[in-house]
């Protein structure tokens, strides 16, 4: 919550209003699920008109659809598309280095941004059996630079995933995407429930950007499975603005996404 | 229906649903499947959205192949997770895949080959747990998966297998090319006159289709663009019951085994909050020649 006053907004609506800004005008951004899709809504309401959005399912739109979307295959989503098709076209897309953000959800996140959402411990006999890839592992492998969103607690962002599913910088090392094949530039930011991760240009080990409004640098280091490093410039997220919000309200009306 | 599965879906057979993604997932198919008591098949898809769980909780799987199993607007399937922690209803064997990887494998088998490469899935684990995939000199390889049966839901269709299906179509195209059969399920049964007057929109050639049923609301609760929104508590519901497997079990009984057909499901279905009532027809295309 903010500290402006009781329920100012919530910590979903925050995390889409950062994200919304991590969208370029003129991106192409594989949008995914859940609050990618308002995140999209949001910049392209906002800064960035010019910004098209490429959905899996076989979609792409250079604006928001018209009503709230449970699922990027919804009928609102199609009604008004630029292009339907199937998934293969928009994958074509993407394996030629023509999508320039991607958006992942993940379970697990470590300290190299490579993400888990397939198993938690031993894959012959899991602990706990996620949904799977979907589109992560192609969006991190193959999108110019991704982000990904989570709540910030230490089961989630932890020092090493026990399963890649979809790969960020690897072990860390330098020039390990390059050396592995991967098209893509790799994660730029983990957007949590407290703060902003970001990672230096080039890729490695994630830092703590900044701390959003309420929190504070030591919450966002007791929430978090490795001893994270700080920027010297870390810095407060600024709060989403009185237009980002009504974006994010207009597209969830019932805060089904945002307040539940 | 019944007809249909009795005599296409047989025990071991390897099934593709889902194939659109999201929208025209064809539940009652899969809820006849469940009814006749299957068991033993391998189904293939990229997400499936909950229909895959319903089927893993009900016994008929013993192996997945797809890029997602959950409930895309709520999560987590809580049978699959039974399935792959505790070995509830019985084992699963899965092969992971991504999406991009799932779609190159039923290409594959579409073109006959036995397997197609890709530069997606570089770095991922998932190359270490699924058989199919392997990555020699920087691309990986995707063997081929052939589905026995593809069964698709689609808005119109006639009676020789013609359908037409609009809005986005996922991976729709390729597995129907790579099955050996294909099952279409349809909103409306139409004349030849309508599905030949757009032939750029006939989903499969008639030579693959050997099963044709009208079965109206038959994705519910996947949306299916023009007739049905998708039903979004529907779903929540699901996975509220379905954490334990006495809910599920009751979620079961409600909704699939003490229903005979989808005619019958559908009375208990607020089906006119969800009938799409304003149309929003494409312009037709002139496929004049003289």
């Amino acid at each position: 919550m903010s500290k402006g006053g009781p329920a100012a907004y919530t910590a979903q609506e925050l995390m889409v209003a950062v994200a919304s800004r991590e969208i370029r005008d003129g991106d192409l951004v594989f949008v995914g699920m859940r609050l990618p899709i308002l995140a999209y809504a949001v910049a392209r309401n906002s800064h960035a008109p010019e910004a098209h959005g490429l959905f899996e399912v076989g979609l792409m739109r250079d604006q928001p659809a018209s009503a709230f979307l449970g699922t990027m295959g919804d009928p609102p989503n199609v009604a008004g598309a630029l292009w339907a098709t199937r998934m293969s076209n928009a994958m074509a897309l993407m394996a030629q280095g023509q999508v320039d953000l991607g958006f992942i959800g993940g379970a697990e996140v470590d300290r190299f941004g490579n993400l888990n959402t397939s198993y938690v411990g031993d894959p012959n006999r899991p602990q706990v059996k996620l949904p799977g890839s979907g589109g992560g592992a192609d969006i991190a492998i193959l999108s110019r630079r991704w982000v990904t969103l989570m709540s910030h607690e230490p089961r989630r962002l932890v020092e090493r995933v026990s399963f890649v599913t979809s790969p960020g910088y690897g072990d860390g090392s330098s020039g390990w995407r390059k050396r592995n094949g991967l098209l893509g530039g790799g994660p730029v930011a983990i957007i949590t429930t407290l703060g902003v991760l970001r990672f230096p240009e080039g890729g490695g080990e994630a830092h703590l950007a900044s701390v959003h409004p309420g929190r504070t640098v030591d919450e966002v280091l007791a929430n978090t499975g490795w001893r994270l490093q700080v920027s010297d410039a870390v810095s407060e997220t600024s709060a989403p603005t009185e237009s980002e919000l009504a974006s994010i309200r207009l597209f969830d009306p019932e805060g089904f996404w945002t307040r539940s | 229906m019944a007809q249909a599965i009795e005599q296409f879906v047989p025990d071991r057979a390897t099934v593709a649903m889902g194939v659109a993604l999201e929208p025209l997932i064809p539940f009652a198919a899969g809820h006849e499947i469940i009814r006749q008591g299957r068991r033993n098949l391998e189904l293939v898809g990229p997400i499936s959205d909950s229909l895959f769980d319903q089927l893993i909780g009900a016994g008929c799987v013993r192996r997945v192949t797809a890029a997602w199993v959950g409930n895309v607007s709520e999560g987590l399937g809580h049978c699959y997770r039974r399935a792959c922690e505790q070995q509830v209803p019985g084992p699963l064997e899965v092969h992971d895949h991504s999406n991009f990887s799932i779609s190159l494998a039923l290409w594959a088998a579409a073109w006959n080959v036995p397997s197609l490469p890709t530069r997606t899935l570089l770095g991922s684990d998932i190359l270490h747990t699924n058989p199919d995939l392997s990555a020699i000199d920087g691309l990986v390889h995707v063997k081929a998966v052939r589905p026995d049966v593809t069964i698709v839901h689609v808005q119109r269709a006639d009676e020789l297998g013609r359908a037409h299906a609009w809005g986005p179509l996922g991976v729709s195209e390729e597995a129907g090319l790579a099955a050996g059969r294909v099952v279409i399920t349809c909103e409306e049964l139409v004349e030849s006159s309508v599905t030949l007057s757009d032939p750029n929109r006939i989903l499969f050639p008639e030579t693959k289709v050997v099963a044709v049923v009208p079965e109206p609301g038959g994705a519910h609760p996947s949306p299916v663009q023009g007739f049905f929104k998708r039903d979004h508590a529907f779903h929540r519901e699901y996975a509220e019951r379905s954490r334990t497997v006495e809910g599920f079990e009751a979620w079961l009984r409600q909704w699939v085994l003490d229903v005979p057909d989808r005619a019958e499901y559908l009375k208990h279905v607020e089906v006119d909050s969800l009938r799409i009532t304003r149309p929003l027809p494409s312009v037709p295309a002139d496929f004049g020649y003289e």
